[in-house]
């Protein structure tokens, strides 16, 4: 199998993508974090914006962005994971079906309100006609699509794929995840997340999309190694499911530098993390980010973001850390992420 | 221009989500498709509600569509002899 580079990266979240050089985070005061706003129309078209949901945006914006650095016109596939699909539109539709008595509806947010979307929308723009896939499985939605990218590289035709991930956040749609204390009763500062003992997390909205290709660049970020989804898991299995994972890739836990863990603060489910950050990962520099972006199913895609960041830039910025360990020349970077105890992807990366 | 040419376009502008658009930016016989304003066919859907939800217009053969939607004025005509409500 050819090796698969990360070329173009580009993330839409409630941090700004400089946080990784300002360490400058914002603080939210309450359980739904929203996106922060970009200059949209700088780079898409006034008349298809305005039909837009968030998630359509977000990941427009940063599709765009990435296939700019990466110098792609056009790629040979796009693949999107998001686990919630476009919600906005979802529920304007389903709003206007009980206003009208399911009389006449407005056609344009029925029209967009399916998952794949965002992954249409930016075909659309991109006028690209290539395979397009888009995955919904939960929490591990943007970890299918990685396999997916994966298994198109292993054809040799294939020079660029587009991958990513998103996930927006819509008015009462999102209220509902309290129902079943998947959002915290209590308001809590971000910055607080993991000091929360209840039931529960953040949640938000977000995009992080890549540019892969089996061709390296000078400015290439890292290489994509593999992926690996578990469904269901229980905590005693753990260790030797990434040990496992990480034979496979001829590596081992001696050799990770960093690792990225989906932490998000939620007293139940915690401990899978805790298992591995008192265990096998110790003495490893550990790393959060679901203090600063929240939680979300697609949300892995900015751990990749963020593993991609670090591994070009040779360093790690102490707002990400969980433990007090330096770690000054990363080179092989794992990210952990599970929701609800449930839906477990690794995903490993590495420098050029 | 009449009471209903205004309305017309005020309902155009936020159906259509036409943002940075201002009702007197569109001109009463400006084409609404094509290289007038620029509307396409998800527009084109979402106007033949408009004029049942608002007006009490259901369109019988969607080929009337065409003239129908040419412009404000075509529209307004085609309300003044037809509407409902």
């Amino acid at each position: 199998m050819s090796k698969i580079y990360i070329n173009g990266i580009s993330s839409v979240s409630p941090q700004s993508e400089d946080i990784f050089e300002e360490e400058n985070p914002l603080v939210y005061k309450e359980n739904t974090l929203t996106a922060l706003d970009q200059d949209y129309k700088s780079i898409i078209n006034s008349m298809m914006l305005r039909r837009m949901s968030k998630a359509v945006k977000m990941g427009l914006y940063c599709s765009k962005k990435a296939l700019l650095e990466a110098e792609v016109e056009i790629p040979d596939a796009i693949l999107v994971g998001t686990g919630q699909g476009c919600m906005q539109d979802t529920e304007k539709f389903m709003t206007n079906m009980l206003e009208s008595e399911e009389g006449l509806l407005s056609p344009t947010s029925f029209i967009q309100s399916t998952h794949n979307t965002v992954g249409g929308q930016i075909a659309l723009d991109l006028k690209c006609k290539g395979y397009n896939m888009t995955f919904t499985q939960n929490s591990v939605s943007f970890e299918s699509a990685l396999l997916d990218a994966i298994l198109q590289m292993e054809d040799e035709s294939t020079q660029n794929i587009l991958v990513g991930g998103v996930d927006e956040t819509s008015q009462e749609f999102t209220g509902f995840q309290r129902l079943d204390a998947q959002i915290k009763k209590e308001n809590i500062s971000n910055l607080d997340l993991y000091k929360s003992e209840s039931s529960g997390t953040i949640i938000s909205e977000s995009a992080a999309f890549f540019s892969l290709a089996p061709e390296k660049k000078a400015s290439s970020y890292a290489e994509f190694k593999d992926v690996e989804i578990i469904n269901s898991i229980e905590i005693s299995g753990l260790n030797s499911k990434i040990e496992l994972f990480l034979k496979r890739n001829n590596t081992s836990v001696s050799e990770i530098d960093a690792v990225i863990l989906g932490r998000n603060g939620d007293a139940r489910f915690d401990h899978y993390y805790e298992e591995l950050q008192n265990g096998m990962f110790l003495a490893k520099c550990q790393l959060g980010f679901k203090h600063l972006v929240g939680e979300n199913n697609a949300v892995s895609s900015y751990a990749f973001w963020l593993a991609s960041k670090i591994l070009k830039e040779k360093q790690i910025p102490e707002i990400f850390k969980l433990n007090t360990l330096n770690c000054s020349a990363p080179g092989k970077v794992l990210i952990y992420n599970q929701y609800l105890g449930r839906n477990h992807g690794l995903i490993l990366l590495q420098s050029l | 221009m009449s009471d209903l040419h205004t309305e017309l376009k005020k309902s155009i502008i936020e159906q259509l989500n036409l943002e940075d658009m201002e009702v007197s930016e569109i001109e009463n016989d400006e084409h609404l498709f094509g290289d007038g304003l620029g509307l396409d066919s998800i527009d084109a859907l979402e106007l033949i509600v408009l004029l049942e939800k608002d007006y009490g217009i259901k369109l019988s053969d969607p080929n009337q569509g065409k003239e129908i939607f040419n412009s404000i004025n075509t529209m307004a005509d085609f309300i003044e002899k037809n509407r409902t409500r």
